[in-house]
Order: C-alpha cells, then sequence, then structure tokens
C-alpha cells in the first residue's frame, strides 16, 4: 500500500455565491452542465467547481487564470444576484494519491472515506487534524485533493507525512 | 463526541460546529422598556429535556440552523434550516 503527497502549483480559485435564478447561467459559463450538489464538485472547461455552501461555491484550475474565471462568472450572474471573488491567495493544494492514501487520510480526518460514502466527484469542507480544509477526491486510486489555509499547510503536511510514515513509507 | 446532522451537508462530528443558544430568544423593538431588554439580553432558559437551538456549521458551509436537542441526553431529534421548521415557527 503506497502512497504519495505532492504540493499542487498555485491553483487559480474563484469564490461565488448565487441566488438560484443565476446557477443555470454560472453553470454554462464554466463550461458544466449544472452546478454541483451538496459534497460534491463537477469539473468544467479546465477547471473544478467545488460544493462549499448552499449559495456558495469555489471554482478551482490549475491551468486558467482566476481573473478570466472571475470575469466569466461576472458576464453571468446579474448585478444583485451573486458575486464572484478571486480568493487564489486564500488556499494551497496539495494532493494525495496511491492506494494507501485513503488510510494516511483517515489518521487525520473524521470524515467517512469509505469508497460505498467517499469517490470520485465528492468534496467535503472539514477538519484535517485541527486545521479547516476542504477535501475533495478525484479519481479511484484514489486521490484526494486538499486545499488549506497557506499559514496551516505546514501543520497538515506534517501530520500527513507522518500518516505516511504510519503506512509504512514516506 | 456528537454526531450532528446539518441540514445541508448531512452527518458531521460536533467540533466543526458552534452553539448558537436559545433559538426561541427574540430580538425586542427599539422602544421596549429596560425589564424587557434585561431580560432578552439576560434571561435564559435552562430547560431539562428538548431544547430548541441555533446552531453553525461553521467548519463546513458555514451555515446557521436550529436543532432541537434533549439537555439530559444530548440526543438531537431534529434540525432544519432557519425558517423551515417542520412545525410552523422559527
Amino acid at each position: 500500500m503506497t502512497a504519495e503527497l505532492n504540493p499542487l502549483p498555485r491553483l487559480a480559485q474563484v469564490s461565488f455565491r448565487i441566488t438560484g435564478q443565476s446557477a443555470a447561467a454560472a453553470a454554462a459559463a464554466l463550461g458544466l452542465g449544472a452546478l454541483p450538489g451538496a459534497n460534491r464538485f463537477e469539473r468544467g472547461d479546465r477547471l473544478a467547481v467545488l460544493w462549499i455552501g448552499p449559495d456558495e461555491l469555489l471554482a478551482v484550475s490549475s491551468v486558467r487564470d482566476a481573473a478570466g474565471i472571475e470575469a466569466a462568472l461576472r458576464g453571468a450572474i446579474p448585478p444583485g444576484e451573486g458575486v464572484a471573488v478571486d480568493v487564489s491567495a486564500n488556499r494551497v493544494g496539495f494532493e494525495l494519491t496511491g492506494a494507501g492514501a485513503r488510510e494516511v487520510l483517515t489518521t487525520c480526518c473524521a470524515i467517512d472515506l469509505h469508497p460505498r460514502v467517499f469517490g470520485p466527484g465528492s468534496c467535503v469542507s472539514t477538519l484535517v487534524a485541527r486545521a479547516p480544509a476542504i477535501i475533495f477526491q478525484t479519481d479511484e486510486r484514489p486521490a484526494y485533493r486538499l486545499l488549506v489555509r497557506p499559514s496551516f499547510a505546514p501543520y497538515v503536511t506534517q501530520w500527513l507525512v507522518d500518516g505516511l510514515a504510519g503506512a509504512g513509507q514516506r | 463526541m456528537l454526531l450532528i446532522r446539518c441540514p445541508w451537508c448531512g452527518e458531521r462530528e460536533e467540533r466543526e460546529f458552534h452553539y448558537g443558544g436559545d433559538a426561541a430568544v427574540k430580538t425586542p423593538p427599539v422602544e421596549a422598556d429596560d425589564r424587557t431588554w434585561a431580560h432578552f439580553l439576560y434571561w435564559r432558559h435552562n430547560p431539562a429535556g428538548p431544547f430548541t437551538e441555533r446552531w453553525v456549521h461553521n467548519l463546513g458551509c458555514r451555515r446557521w440552523f436550529i436543532a432541537v436537542r434533549d439537555t439530559t441526553t444530548h440526543q438531537i431529534s431534529a434540525t432544519w434550516p432557519f425558517g423551515a421548521n417542520p412545525e410552523g415557527s422559527g
């Protein structure tokens, strides 16, 4: 059971909040059929859109620039029906992959990660150790992406490295 | 550790939540007398049994909701978003 932890390059992140009417337009502007439901994320045009709350989402991309995503959303959301803000400096990303990744993450996360409950497409805002984090699973290897506040990144990394050591590899 | 059912996210650990007190407390009008304001600020019910409370899922979706918790057993019998009480008020 091996696992690997890698930092992600700087991610473009755009937080947006919308009312019901503009949801379809916002989804279309990002290349999605529909916005994700609770505890899910959807892939769009070279980005992923993460469900954060009932009217709040986060668009994340490693290739597109934040200004472009922000502009696309602002073009789609009529004034007064929502907001879109570049929050790229808000969080840094890590990817935890490999057959042992689930075991490593369970050392510091209380979410039920069993494939029956949490699979590709799942996304939660929760705690990793004692730090707030967003976790989403991108594929079945499994591969998890974690978004944490930059100031908590060394702490979260230490926890995950410790988990990797416990699982017999580093 | 309680498992609390957020109306949007589902069951999560208690440490993701923050307690917001009695949900039945209503803010008095500005012109209300001192006694009414003192009552609003300092008097709280402390029942032994089911209690309707505000909670916020501050480390998840960051939304407030209402929960009915039995103060003697910590059993949470129902949760719902603000304004969506299945029984009418709250």
